[in-house]
């Protein structure tokens, strides 16, 4: 809402030191969001010049200029060149003369140009800064407007500022003057004028005739006629510059005025051409099938749950969203049904998204209107109708308003008190909801407290220390009834926002509450830290990436087509319809971050991300949208979490290019397949899980290269070299790596405490043991053989050798294992030793036909 | 060392005579001197100390006196081999020294040289700030709350008192689950959480929570579709705005250093009544850019006050449908940005820098903000 000063000043006497600024800032504390203020930039001088003579020069770049003098008082003439046209001799216009200062900073002065030396210009709209007024010249003022050598700035009031307000859903009364009026008026603690009090003439009845069939969704419906009006005169300059001032756009003096009390009081106003309305307007919802061309000449299909202002020919408008071509108001207009109409905001609301049209009117009916205004906002239409376009206004007067007059809520003297913690004395509370415009009374005996005015039971509050807040006092009840304006005001503590508001934040003090204790981080939350620490001190890089992806993201890296991790989230308006889904691996998309890294040079990549991954459910459930009056039942809730996908946590990690450099120590190695599963096992270790891990095929991963990690027989994740496709598609390096666990998996699988277990200090016996073995046997499961054989005297097991080569024939490869043995209690003998070596071995042999190899 | 001779019993041993003795000594003793490295300290050592050298003949010739003699010569031996193996001990000292001092010169590295091992890499910021925030409001005795990204409507809006078609409920640009009627949106707000906690925990509840949340902006300068925000959100007996105010006015200091506050400016938002926006004192000039042309503030604009985000007293319509006892209980929330915040707080200039996930932005960083 686009609020000029010089507009507000009108229904507030504010003292002349008052800047949009100023003012702006006493808005703020008030609660309104003023986002900009506007301030005139101009200074003069700036005068009123009459057109004494012009020349018609044409130039060579095509164009015509006038060279024109003009009377601006003085005794000789002003000489200035003018490119508009829009001019007649013995027109007023506004001159600027040169070492004045145009809004956006621009100076002015005598400067040669098109031959001629152009002592100052002749100004428009624009240049003026009040916006395009849609004449494409320059500003013609009306004749007796003004005399030669007048202030323009005074005479147009061209320096206003202007305050931009972004207005809150809950304050949808000031989306008009009188509303921004009104909490100006409160803030420096001066009289309203209320622009809306005025004398009502009409007579209540017999006005054009209307039937309102649907009375929920169309509360207050008022015409009054205007008739004999002259719809060419234009508007008058006044009028013109507030619309600009505000927004808006001077069409036509019928639809300039319509707009001018829309901005004024709020109130959104249609008018028709009454000669193109045909037979009783019937204000109803619309039947499926129907159409309506709106003003903007779009043909909108109508929707049963639209309503509609309909006469005899159909729809002639969606109600409160934008009315119908067929009877708007045009230039042959002569007389004119005013409509000043109460919807309800959600009707309008849905009308409004449906028909993806925000109109200015729809904007306020959804925040909802003052019902009380519909009639006071057609007599002031039709006042101005009558005013400025010689009008006569007919007593006839429509008026059906079944809206119900606010209701009082019983609240505590002290509520505001209990809602902020601050000493706000029971009398001034009342005084402050006063000036909001509520009616305040004491609460008859019998009344009850209404509902929803929290912690009247709580035990502890820190204000009734204050003398200034007394506890009896303060247990009155008080009935309050808020304006008609201020539909938000409904529960104990909307009033008794309004009252802190007025005693102001600022004055609140600031008061640290204890909390009761807390158990710290969650295991998971310590662990995840952990991970993260953990790469990090690996020389990972955290990294994000968004969670949304598709099939050109599946496809590239390889997933067949019934890969269930094809089996998405989608999203119904995402940012890209290339990627609609929400991802299922979050490799998907962190690949998409390697492959931006090293397209930026960052070939050597080792980077990691923790983020949760979305996989459907079997049996997708609607989550259901329960009651609020209530909490719902626990399994009303249970439903709304098992209609969710699950979302567990993953942790991705992907390795590109060089671990290690080449450098004055040798030769740099690649980041490969066994970096990842390196990775994966620390992960896993940083959490406490020993995880078993096995070769499978799984795209994106290279066939042979890819490690299965599971815990208790459930599959946690992979590791390994990509295949050679995926590095290609997503523009990598060769044989990168890549890792993706489910970290809440392995989270969960952590121990929950540590058990300490004691350990030997009898020496050790150190045995190595080397196998021949078939070539696909893993050499994991040659380990657990021999652990499984060795029995418990076995301490550690490490493989440190393996041999492929002619030495032991082809299809063959050869493991040795280091096995240290100790026992809790005693030196081991050299026999128990060889008997737990044999019994290792012996296991090897039996499962995978090993072979001891000997020297 | 050998015993007493028995078969040799002279009265008198020209080498156990004083002076004898005191040349043998000063002889070891310059020849000790003299050796300039340990090899050489060796051999004299082999010479002067060993089995032939002349204190171990005089020894030998003990046996050959008398026993009346044996004593004192005895005595004598032993004070000039004393002086010997001190003098030995004393330059092999010297000589080790020396011999380590040359060796660990010659084995000096240039340390600036660079090592293969990899480097410490680097957490995301948004992560470490994130962290940060939970650590201020655990010290405080809250909880960590969390949930899920994909959420349910109700949770998402209705709970919170976003009326199904309030104009409120569409300012959040929100992405919604296919199909229509899912029921289901990315979460807008960590709010949600919110109405997780109230539902699942009895009061008193204080939680923060640190989460990830969606809007369907275009990706900018100072926008993103996906972006992390913190909620805090108290319920408890007694609990007002100036309970609100402390906490904020904590958080400020934890956040930015000592001296500092929030101030509130009434708004609205649905899940709480009264409302407020954050502002936080600029950290930067604290103040003293306001009305001061001479010293503008860019963190703040020269505002003196920096937005940070909104809070209020916990609506009790939102109490209510999350089945918190309203006669017993009021609560507060609150909630801002963290890319918002990482940019005025670390001078990050483009949002894009924080979402595009380039390794170079991770890594200004490391493990600190």
């Amino acid at each position: 809402m686009r609020v000029p000063l010089s507009w507000l000043r009108e229904y507030v006497e504010l003292p002349a030191d008052v800047t949009g600024r100023s003012l702006g800032e006493q808005l703020v504390r008030a609660g309104l969001e003023v986002e900009t203020v506007e301030e005139s930039e101009l200074t003069g001088p700036l005068v009123v010049g009459k057109v004494l003579t012009y020349e018609n020069e044409p130039q060579k770049n095509g164009k015509t200029i006038r060279w024109c003098s003009l009377d601006i008082g003085k005794d000789e003439p002003q000489w200035v060149v003018c490119g508009a046209h829009n001019f007649e001799v013995g027109d007023l216009v506004v001159v600027v003369l040169p070492g004045a200062v145009l809004p956006g900073g621009f100076a002015i002065s005598a400067r040669k140009t098109y031959g001629h030396v152009s002592n100052g210009m002749i100004c428009s709209s624009t240049e003026l800064g009040l916006g395009d007024d849609g004449t494409d010249g320059i500003v013609v003022l009306e004749p007796g407007e003004g005399t030669p050598g007048d202030d323009a700035i005074k005479l147009l009031s061209l320096t206003d500022d202007v305050l931009d307000i972004a207005v809150t859903p809950d304050r949808g009364y000031c989306l008009s003057i009188r509303g921004v009026a009104r909490e100006a008026a409160t803030a420096y603690g001066l009289p309203l004028k209320d622009p809306a009090a005025l004398t009502l003439t009409g007579s209540g009845d017999g006005g054009y005739p209307v039937r309102v069939d649907d009375a929920t969704a169309c509360t207050a419906f008022v015409t009054r006629t205007v008739t004999g009006i002259d719809a060419k005169a234009l508007s008058p300059r006044w009028l013109q510059k507030r619309l600009l001032a505000a927004g808006m756009r001077p069409i036509s003096i019928g639809v300039d005025v319509t707009n001018y009390v829309m901005l004024e009081l709020g109130q959104p106003i249609h008018g028709y051409d009454k000669s193109r309305l045909s037979g009783d307007i019937v204000v109803r919802r619309a039947t499926s099938g129907e159409k309506l061309v709106t003003l903007d000449d779009q043909t909108r299909e109508l929707d049963a749950e639209d309503l509609l202002i309909t006469d005899d020919s159909g729809p002639i408008g969606i109600a409160g969203v934008m009315g119908g071509a067929s009877t708007e108001i045009s230039g042959s207009t002569t007389d004119v049904v005013i409509e000043a109409a109460h919807f309800d905001p959600i009707v309008i609301a849905r009308s409004s998204r449906r028909h993806k049209l925000s109109s200015e009117a729809s904007r306020r009916f959804e925040r909802e209107v003052d019902p009380q205004l519909p009639r006071y906002a057609a007599q002031r239409v039709a006042d101005l109708l009558a005013e400025l376009a010689g009008g006569t206004i007919l007593a006839d007067e429509t008026v059906a308003d079944t809206h119900p007059l606010p209701q009082p809520v019983v609240i505590r003297g002290d509520h505001p008190a209990r809602v902020s913690g601050a000493p706000i004395a029971v009398d001034d509370a009342m005084e402050f909801l006063k000036a909001v415009g509520c009616k305040v009374e004491p609460a008859a005996d019998d009344a009850v407290a209404s509902p929803l005015a929290v912690g009247v039971k709580a035990s502890s509050l820190d204000y009734e220390s204050s003398n200034s807040c007394d506890v009896l006092t303060g247990s009155r009840l008080w009935a309050v009834t808020p304006p008609s304006w201020r539909p938000d005001l409904r529960d104990p503590n909307d009033f008794a926002e309004e009252v802190i508001r007025l005693f102001g934040f600022d004055n609140v003090p600031s008061v640290l509450p204890s909390a009761p204790g807390g158990q710290g981080l969650t295991v998971s939350q310590r662990r995840r830290r952990r991970v993260a620490t953990a790469l990090v001190g690996a020389g990972l890089t955290e990294v994000v990436s968004y969670p949304f992806t598709g099939d050109a993201d599946f496809d590239a890296m390889g997933l067949p087509a019934d890969d269930d991790r094809r089996a998405t989230v989608k999203l119904a308006n995402p940012i890209s319809d290339e990627e609609p889904s929400m991802q299922t691996t979050l490799l998907s998309t962190l690949l998409r971050t390697a492959e931006r890294n090293v397209g930026r040079g960052q070939t050597d990549l080792a980077v990691f991300q923790t983020s949760l991954v979305f996989k459907p459910k079997a049996e997708t459930k609607a989550a259901p949208l329960l009651a609020v009056e209530a909490r719902p039942s626990d399994s009303d809730v249970q439903s709304l979490y098992d209609a969710l996908p699950d979302q567990p946590l993953h942790v991705g990690v992907v390795l590109t290019g060089a671990l290690t450099p080449t450098g004055w120590w040798g030769k740099g190695r690649p980041a490969g397949w066994s970096d990842a599963v390196q990775i994966a096992r620390l992960i896993a270790s940083v959490v406490g899980v020993e995880p078993t891990v096995k070769n499978v095929e799984l795209a994106p991963w290279h066939p042979g290269r890819c490690a299965e990690f599971s815990v208790d027989g459930k599959v946690v994740g992979h590791a390994g070299e990509l295949h050679p496709k995926v590095c290609q598609a997503f523009g990598l390096p060769s044989r990168s790596s890549a890792v993706e666990l489910d970290l809440d998996a392995l989270i969960v699988a952590g121990p929950e405490t540590v058990t300490a277990v004691p350990f030997s200090s009898y020496p050790v016996a150190k045995e190595d043991v080397a196998l021949i073995l078939a070539a696909d046997v893993a050499a994991a499961d040659v380990q657990a053989a021999l652990t499984e054989g060795a029995g418990e005297l076995l301490e550690s097991i490490r493989l440190f050798d393996l041999y492929t080569g002619e030495q032991i024939g082809e299809g063959k490869k050869s493991l040795a294992f280091a096995l240290r043995f100790r026992a809790a209690d005693r030196t081991l003998k050299d026999t128990e030793v060889a008997e737990a070596r044999q019994a290792a071995v012996q296991v090897a042999v039996e499962r995978f036909g090993a072979v001891q190899r000997v020297g | 060392m050998s015993g007493p001779n028995t078969q040799y019993d002279p009265v008198e041993v020209t080498p156990l005579h004083a002076e004898a003795l005191e040349r043998t000594r000063d002889e070891a003793l310059s020849a000790f001197t003299e050796a300039a490295d340990l090899a050489a300290l060796q051999a004299a050592k082999v010479t002067h100390l060993g089995e032939k050298s002349p204190i171990a003949l005089a020894n030998r010739e003990i046996g050959a006196l008398p026993p009346s003699a044996r004593k004192e010569a005895g005595q004598r031996i032993g004070t000039a081999r004393k002086a010997i193996n001190d003098a030995f001990a004393e330059r092999l000292v010297v000589l080790e020294a020396e011999h380590e001092e040359r060796m660990l010169a010659t084995e000096r590295v240039d340390v600036t040289l660079p090592w293969h091992t990899p480097e410490l890499g680097a957490r995301h910021p948004l992560s470490l700030i994130s962290e940060q925030v939970a650590d201020v409001f655990t010290a405080l005795g809250w909880d960590v709350a969390e949930g899920p990204e994909i959420e349910a409507e109700w949770l998402n809006f209705d709970a919170l008192n976003f009326q199904p078609d309030h104009p409120a409920r569409q300012m959040q640009d929100t992405f919604f689950v296919e199909p229509a009627g899912s029921g289901k949106v990315l979460r807008t707000h960590t709010s949600p959480v919110q109405a997780r906690s109230m539902l699942t925990r009895k009061p008193p509840i204080y939680v923060i929570c640190p989460g990830r949340v969606f809007r369907t902006d275009e990706l900018d300068a100072t926008h993103t579709p996906v972006f992390y925000q913190v909620e805090g959100l108290v319920v408890d007996e007694g609990i007002t705005l100036a309970h609100l105010k402390g906490t904020l006015d904590h958080f400020v200091v934890s956040m930015f250093g000592e001296g500092l506050e929030a101030r509130l400016r009434p708004n609205f938002f649905p899940f709480t009544e009264p409302s407020a926006e954050v502002d936080l004192k600029c950290f930067v000039c604290r103040g003293a850019s306001v009305g001061n042309p001479d010293r503008p503030c860019r963190t703040c604009g020269s505002e003196g006050w920096i937005e940070w985000g909104g809070c209020g007293v916990v609506n009790p319509r939102v109490l209510r449908a999350c089945g918190i006892d309203t006669d017993r209980y009021s609560g507060f929330a609150f909630g801002m940005g963290l890319e918002r915040t990482l940019m005025f707080r670390n001078g990050v200039e483009d949002m894009r820098d924080m979402v595009e996930g380039d390794v170079r932005f991770s890594r200004q960083f490391g493990m600190e903000i």
